[in-house]
């Protein structure tokens, strides 16, 4: 099991009785972005210091140590999630990954025939990118209906695929009610009917064990500074077969074997032909010193540490009477809630007071808000460094949010 | 005992302007405003400000309406009550004065009445933003008046 006090000993921003506005920080946001251990800076750091030349074909040591680097990396996320190295392909994050597949598979193969399967619970780096193929292409976009507490089932995704779906774009975990999706069997019903699965894991892969061979994703999308690692950094993992046939969603330097000024452009392989131009390299060397970190204490265990912490959050928020929670029963380290006749706004101002860090808002989900009936909502969100002290401190808030104003006045 | 003595009565001042605000409608001879969108990135505050000012550019209606926090909408709320009635060029000394205090600057109290209630906002500085949409969006209204004024001279 996790040692979490050891762990937050490895966490600069954990380790030094960090205050805010005169409080212990207690840090209730991971699912926006993550703290970092300090081999993850560490590794940036190295690069910077020791190595610090860009990578491809330079003729010199230090460039080859950075491709070495590089090709370290990618083995290591494509061990994480069980792919192949030449499947994994280095993006800024979730929002360029949904976009390259967007921009370089959907724009390119989908036509007014054509329908897009989304849910309402998708983050709108997974909405907007789809909107724009069906508006180009003339593809349609669809929903599949989701059930009473706000969870996409496989019964209601057989109501709503047909012959003519040809991408299902879901969230493994949504980032609004965190519910995890039985993707094996989603990606099993979209395959039958001749679909691809599009998964955005930006809120599933920095939480639990995932295997795209065994679930049969045909393209996952996640972020480096979600699960540890720096900013700036994501993967897109594809399918080979996909890869291969997917456009590059930017042209440019290093990507190409040859060209000439006829315009007769030879694009190298995949995942090289989708990295063009200089690569985050910090971050490339961050993002495996992150993974690094979290295979040593176990994706089986911070799974199951984060749904005992949440366990432990809802026994006591349920004491609570002045509270709204609207996923009750769901798995991972997101809990969405409002405190009763308080603006969502006002108490994540006044959680901040008490140095809480929470994030109110539509969560860049607003299609989920018509769902919800209501404008915005707090979120509280577990990674395996939080304490169950840290949810103390959050239900103690929770019950007298009432008193909002004294963030001005206490 | 002044208002800025009497942290209760700043704390019922912003609770009453949030739970029954004045001035918070969309005016329905909508022509005769002047208008303007404000919405954060921030934060879910989101609302629609209107302007009327007559012949001698004295301000006759300010409403406003939408969806935000407290502070937001209290803070709108008490600025329409202090708008309608002056000129232009008061609203635009108010807004300046509330605008000082608001960074934590020397400000004339006097003009700014029940306003001077949101003098700690920047105790949480996420909510300064919420604290000044409004006079944000009437500044940018007079302006607007003042930028057509000057194409009519």
């Amino acid at each position: 099991m996790i040692n979490v006090a050891k762990i937050r000993e490895d966490f600069p921003m954990l380790n030094q009785n960090k205050q805010m506005q005169n409080h212990p920080l207690v840090y209730l946001d991971s699912a926006a972005t993550s703290l970092k251990p300090q081999t993850v800076i560490n590794a940036e750091i190295d690069y910077y210091q020791n190595y610090s030349v860009n990578a491809h074909r330079g003729d010199y040591d230090l460039a080859h140590q950075v491709d070495t680097m590089i090709n370290e990396t990618r083995e290591a996320v494509a061990d994480f999630i069980n792919g192949t190295p030449e499947e994994i392909v280095f993006t800024s994050g979730t929002t360029a990954s949904i976009n390259l597949v967007a921009f370089g598979y959907g724009m390119k193969f989908l036509t007014s025939e054509d329908e897009i399967l989304l849910t309402q619970a998708e983050h709108a780096s997974n909405v907007l990118p789809w909107f724009k193929v069906a508006e180009i292409t003339g593809a349609k976009i669809n929903y599949i209906p989701l059930d009473e507490s706000g969870k996409l089932t496989a019964e209601n995704l057989r109501k709503a695929i047909s012959k003519k779906t040809k991408i299902v774009a879901v969230a493994h975990v949504t980032n609004v009610l965190g519910y995890v999706v039985d993707i094996k069997e989603i990606a099993s019903i979209c395959h039958e009917f001749g679909a691809l699965i599009v998964v955005d894991g930006a809120q599933s892969v920095p939480h639990m064990p995932i295997d795209v061979r065994d679930t049969d994703i045909d393209f996952l999308s996640f972020s480096g500074h979600k699960m540890l690692g720096p900013t700036g950094i994501g993967v897109l993992y594809g399918k080979y077969s996909l890869l291969q046939i997917t456009d590059p969603f930017m042209t440019g330097g290093g990507q190409t074997a040859k060209f000439d000024m006829c315009g007769d452009v030879n694009f190298l392989a995949p995942p090289i032909k989708f990295e063009a131009g200089t690569p985050h390299m910090a971050g490339i060397a961050g993002l495996k010193a992150a993974i690094d970190y979290l295979n040593a204490i176990g994706m089986d265990n911070i799974y199951a540490y984060e749904k005992e912490l949440r366990i432990y959050a809802m026994e006591k928020l349920a004491k609570l009477d002045n509270l709204t929670i609207y996923n009750p029963d769901a798995d991972g380290g997101i809990i969405s809630f409002n405190v009763n006749g308080v603006f969502a706004q006002d108490v994540a101002s006044y959680f901040n007071s008490r140095g809480i860090c929470v994030r109110s808002g539509q969560h860049c989900a607003q299609i989920l808000i018509e769902y919800l009936n209501t404008v915005s909502t707090v979120r509280a969100s577990l990674y395996f460094y939080n304490t169950k002290e840290d949810v103390d401190a959050f239900v103690e808030a929770c019950q007298e949010a009432g008193n909002f104003l004294d963030a001005y006045f206490g | 005992m002044p208002i800025l003595d009497n942290t209760q009565m700043m704390r019922q001042i912003i609770i009453d302007h949030y739970q029954n605000p004045r001035n918070k409608r969309t005016p329905t001879d909508l022509d005769n405003y002047h208008k303007i969108h404000m919405n954060s990135t921030s934060c879910a505050d989101d609302f629609w400000f209107y302007l009327k000012a007559n012949q001698q550019n004295i301000i006759t209606d300010v409403a406003f309406d939408g969806v935000g926090c407290t502070i937001s909408t209290a803070s709108s709320s008490i600025m329409s009550e202090l708008l309608i009635g002056i000129t232009l060029q008061q609203a635009r000394y108010i807004i300046e004065q509330y605008h000082h205090m608001i960074a934590g600057e020397d400000f004339n109290d006097e003009v700014l009445d029940d306003a001077v209630v949101f003098i700690n906002t920047a105790r949480q500085p996420a909510r300064i933003k919420c604290a000044t949409i409004s006079y944000d969006g009437i500044k940018q209204l007079i302006e607007e008046i003042e930028r057509k004024e000057k194409n009519h001279d």
